[in-house]
């Protein structure tokens, strides 16, 4: 029941993190086509974001498989 | 119509000239699946040998069963052998201490393994189970000396708790967990015994620092000897990763004190690549599953989280307790949320790096895990190929993403850390 449970909470947390990181990247492509010139800066800022949002999810995702 | 021809046999001679570096390409990963495929069968034979439980009797008796959760387990695992092929194993040094019986030191080949990484001797009450040592705890083994055994075995208690067992004699003894070097203080339980070995993984670590040093001085020899040229062979694939580190990270984060923190973050960027390139292979040089390992990153994350934490100024350490141009209630509530800050920011550098690299490592293993599960475990045949053909352009795609990750993951440990380090030395600025 656990485990069914926890598997739940996996996938919820990959929802949370995939409207996340889905919002980063819209948003930057939108920005990279008004500013070409900066898609450097963009890039990398977009990274950065997106791993921050990957953190919560992963601390998410790691509680679920080793919960028992 | 001849132009036409013409163009036809310009396309072939392209498509020709394109073939000679696909096929190689092709095959080299139908031979690294293949690996993962021989791989799962080891594990699946082993997987057979378990034994029946009731109470005194203890047999090893074969159940034909196949767990592919507790396979990829098995396979990301750090191990105190280092698996070549079949029952060959590279023999690596352990050195062993337990509090009543004083050091033991010995190579891993001791052991006498045979498949899946499980030896058939007990050396001074140690045996190596699955690739790594555990040591018996239960009154009358013998703790002096080498004992043949028959086979290993877990026990399941009633609240869940699986302990293996070692059959000595037809009599099951019940084995301690493995070692931590923690002594059990970070959970884990504490151990009747530590392990100073060189694991696969402390190997895969040197290999990678070899490389690497190796790496470097090519580069830094060329710098050198060939002032003013272009840049050739090492030291262009070298240069241009060190300068998009130096441009995109090190600069825009740290600004002017870049030059003080850039051997840090390289050496974190290109010691990282390294394992998780070397982490790709899944035969013998590579394999050893690196920055998967949750004590390797908990370590670069504490080593990050002391450089950012000694080098932070007073500006740094007002915005942690005392937050300027913020109402004296807010502050009750801030303070608490910057300091758990501090502590929350190594934590997910650490968990980040570990879930992506064993997230990767376990999808590969379960898609290989598809031969056994369709071929139910070695009996249909017809379901093994039909698994086979659906598990390898799997594992080729997931190979192929987890090579994006292995640069991404890198990247990202290096400009996280560069932005927090960025953080604590940044000057006062007016904002309040």
């Amino acid at each position: 029941m656990t485990g069914t449970l926890a598997a739940i909470g996996a996938g919820l947390a990959v929802i949370g993190a995939g409207i996340g990181i889905g919002n980063i990247g819209s948003k930057a492509m939108e920005a990279i086509a008004r500013q070409p010139e900066v898609v450097g800066d963009i890039r990398s800022n977009m990274i950065l974001m997106a791993a921050l949002i990957e953190g919560a999810a992963l601390i998410a995702i790691i509680l679920s498989i080793f919960v028992k | 119509m001849s132009k036409f021809v013409a163009i036809l046999k310009k396309r072939y001679k392209r498509i020709i000239r394109m073939k000679k570096f696909v096929v190689p390409f092709i095959c080299l990963f139908v031979i690294m699946a293949n690996t993962f495929i021989v791989e799962g069968a080891e594990t699946h034979t082993g997987e057979s040998e378990n034994a029946t439980h009731n109470h005194d009797e203890c047999s090893c008796h074969h159940e034909e069963k196949y767990d592919p959760g507790a396979s990829a387990f098995h396979h990301i695992a750090d191990a105190n052998a280092f698996h070549l092929f079949g029952d060959y194993y590279l023999p690596l040094p352990c050195l062993l201490y337990s509090p009543g019986n004083g050091f033991t030191f010995l190579m891993s080949n001791a052991f006498d393994m045979h498949h899946h990484g499980s030896g058939t001797k007990a050396i001074d009450g140690y045996v190596m189970v699955h690739g790594s040592i555990m040591r018996v705890n239960q009154e009358g083994f013998p703790m002096d000396g080498e004992v043949e055994v028959s086979c290993y075995t877990e026990k399941e208690a009633a609240d869940g708790k699986v302990t293996h067992q070692v059959v000595y004699k037809e009599k099951c003894y019940d084995l301690d967990k493995k070692t931590s070097y923690d002594g059990g203080i970070m959970g884990g339980g504490v151990t009747s015994f530590y392990d100073f070995g060189m694991t696969k993984n402390v190997f895969t670590m040197i290999l990678a620092f070899l490389i690497l040093f190796f790496l470097f001085r090519k580069a830094a020899v060329s710098y050198i000897t060939r002032k003013g040229q272009a840049p050739k062979g090492v030291q262009a694939v070298i240069e241009p990763l060190f300068e998009f580190i130096r441009n995109e990270v090190a600069i825009p984060f740290l600004g002017s004190k870049y030059e003080k923190y850039l051997p840090y973050l390289m050496s974190i960027f290109f010691f990282i690549l390294g394992l998780n390139l070397i982490g790709q292979l899944p035969f013998f040089p590579g394999s050893g599953n690196v920055t998967g390992n949750l004590s390797v990153t908990l370590v670069l994350a504490v080593i990050a989280a002391l450089i950012t934490n000694f080098s932070g100024n007073k500006n740094y350490w007002q915005h942690v307790f005392n937050m300027p141009g913020v109402p004296l209630p807010i502050k009750f509530i801030l303070t608490p949320v910057e300091l758990l800050g501090l502590f929350i920011k190594p934590m997910t550098l650490m968990l980040r790096l570990f879930a992506n690299i064993t997230a990767g490592h376990i999808v590969i293993i379960i898609f290989v895990s598809l031969i056994f599960i369709f071929g139910q475990a070695g009996e249909n045949l017809g379901g093994s190929i039909l698994g086979g053909v659906m598990a390898v352009p799997l594992t080729l795609f997931m190979m192929a993403i987890e090579l994006l990750v292995a640069f991404v993951q890198a990247f990202v440990f290096c400009i996280l850390t560069a932005s927090y380090i960025g953080a604590a030395i940044e000057e006062h600025h007016e904002h309040h």
